[in-house]
């Protein structure tokens, strides 16, 4: 990157140290904590979309929605969390390949699985077998989201149900006493009133969000654990132009201190929220607020 | 093959014990329920050791955080803000490189690079800083009324540790410690996908899991085998605790005691 790198075998020290960090690798190292931004940027409003229909569908009168939605909330918490990232990656893309191939090749007459593999044909493969490299990433990305939002939708829907029960009783009847109907409470009076019973919840929630950011790894992507264990193995001094031991502890340490980091800076922001939205309300913590102006 | 005898050979193929080779094809449904069963004993083992370990070091976080001295109390504090605040997967990884490098220093390292040992560490301090800001929680939610009637009645230093202060804070613990020992278990399954390596194949339940779903390409059948697994772990987990919970209730009315009921998850 800079101009004094272009024989590394000459530099020494601290601009040795500049011109290693600033390799092309190190630059893909870099943008692969975007990577993990992306994905929790992507993730957090998708899982609290599929948490809120979970919950709505929990609550439901008809008891096969209300059966699917308790069950998805149920499952997840029995069994451990990488289970379901294993699962579901090969699930949803055998489960996307199987109803394309039912949509476009409808008289194939060999059965999918063969022994141990899963044929489709190839019009139905997912990405197309010609599709350029990105399309790859895009798709094993998406997948990866699509994962992440459906498991960690579980988790909100668990929170988002027991708030959407905070929320008073009376509040209710006192809506379905003006003749408002079902829909109309739901709307109206429950979702708006919600949202505070189920912030602390939901602000611990993107604490574990961010500490399941490096499952990525597991699911295939080319994320900062994929890249620290590249970048810090021992580099042979004939496959590169800078050679050194078996660094992986440091880049593992590196990563160790930006989730610390991340985790804190989030903490902070959640308290300032949540003082935020307690001002004035009739909660323990509202009350603590009027004592401490007084 | 009968499955009768598939259990002889791989019921303890975790352990080593028994037949070494895995299946490679062909598999049926009982050498799968059998091999992800045995992997179990692994979970097992690592979440039950780490959680009996962790209980105390937890206890003595908590009062280390509420210390009066400043050394104690910080050093606590970044205690648990360490390994709360990161990934129990990262901490896996830089645990095992960290015990790789020093290996080469003095081999009194050597064992702690295999999972046995390395892991168990990790998971004893993970679930140790949990817990410990739990018990510290419930340190400080402890009714004042309960201290000052054990001062009234002449209870000073340990005696009004163990005979007061300690079974309150159990009592208030104990349901958000029931959750935690549950992800624990939960959590035991990375230890084989985080650099420490499998010896000889004898992984976790999920590690066996995992080999079925590559080999056959079919994770519909290893994968729920696993969840049934976990589900029943989780239920014997639950059914310990209350007992326990129901001990530690025993001189309240029944209509008073607290049922224990799982929460929100939380997962490492």
């Amino acid at each position: 990157m800079f101009s004094y790198c272009t024989d590394p075998q000459t530099l020494s020290g601290l601009t040795w140290l500049s011109c290693y960090l600033t390799t092309g690798k190190h630059m893909q190292f870099y943008i692969s904590f975007g990577v993990v931004l992306l994905l929790l940027a992507i993730t957090a409003p998708t899982a609290l979309l599929f948490g809120f229909g979970g919950a709505a569908a929990a609550r439901s009168r008809i008891w096969p929605v209300s059966w699917l939605g308790k069950g998805y909330i149920a499952i997840v918490r029995g069994v451990p969390d990488i289970a379901f990232f294993m699962f579901f990656v090969i699930a949803l893309d055998q489960g996307f390949e199987w109803m394309r191939h039912q949509l476009l090749c409808p008289d194939w007459d060999q059965p999918i699985r063969q022994g141990s593999d899963f044929v489709v044909c190839t019009q139905a493969k997912l990405p197309l077998g010609n599709a350029p490299q990105w399309i790859h990433e895009i798709y094993g990305f998406s997948l990866a989201v699509l994962t992440f939002a459906i498991v960690f939708g579980a988790f909100a829907a668990n929170v988002l149900y027991g708030a959407m029960r905070a929320v008073p009783q009376a509040q209710l009847e006192t809506a379905a006493a003006y003749g408002m109907t079902r829909r109309q409470i739901f709307w109206r009076i429950l979702v708006p009133q919600m949202w505070v019973y189920a912030l602390p919840g939901l602000g611990n929630l993107w604490m574990v969000l961010i500490k399941a950011t490096p499952l990525l790894f597991l699911l295939g992507i080319e994320d900062i654990v994929y890249w620290a264990r590249e970048l810090g193995g021992t580099a042979n001094p004939r496959f590169t132009d800078y050679p050194h031991g078996d660094w992986r502890v440091w880049y593992f340490l590196a990563l160790l201190v930006f989730y610390l980091g991340f985790t804190r800076i989030s903490e902070v922001f959640l308290e300032r929220l949540m003082q935020k939205l307690t001002h004035g309300q009739a909660t323990t913590g509202g009350d603590a607020q009027r004592k401490a102006a007084a | 093959m009968s499955c009768w005898q598939t259990i002889q050979d791989y019921g303890l193929r975790s352990l080593g014990i028994g037949e070494r080779l895995l299946p490679r094809e062909d598999f049926t449904l009982c050498e799968q329920v059998t091999l992800i069963g045995s992997g179990l004993l692994w979970n097992i083992y690592f979440g039950t050791l780490a959680l009996l370990a962790g209980f105390f070091l937890a206890t003595a976080l908590a009062i280390g955080k509420g210390a009066r001295n400043r050394a104690i109390r910080v050093a606590s504090t970044w205690f648990i803000f360490i390994f709360r605040g990161s990934p129990l997967f990262i901490q896996f990884f830089f645990a095992y490189f960290a015990f790789l490098s020093l290996k080469s220093v003095s081999p009194i390292f050597d064992p702690f690079t295999s999972a046995w040992a390395g892991a168990l560490i990790v998971l004893f301090f993970n679930t140790a800083a949990y817990s410990g800001e739990i018990f510290y929680g419930a340190l400080r939610s402890i009714p004042k009324g309960d201290v000052d009637a054990a001062d009234a009645y002449g209870f000073s230093g340990w005696a009004r540790f163990r005979r007061i202060i300690w079974p309150t804070m159990l009592r208030l613990a104990w349901p958000a410690y029931t959750n935690e020992a549950i992800f624990l278990f939960h959590a035991t399954t990375l230890v084989f996908f985080s650099g420490f390596p499998a010896w000889q194949q004898r992984g976790d339940a999920l590690y066996y899991a995992n080999y079925f779903a590559d080999k056959t390409f079919n994770p519909f059948v290893p994968y729920p085998i696993l969840a049934g697994y976990f589900i029943l772990l989780t239920l014997v987990i639950l059914g310990l605790f209350g007992l326990i919970n129901s001990r530690l209730n025993r001189h309240l009315p029944k209509e008073a005691r607290r049922r224990l009921k799982l929460r929100v998850n939380i997962i490492r």
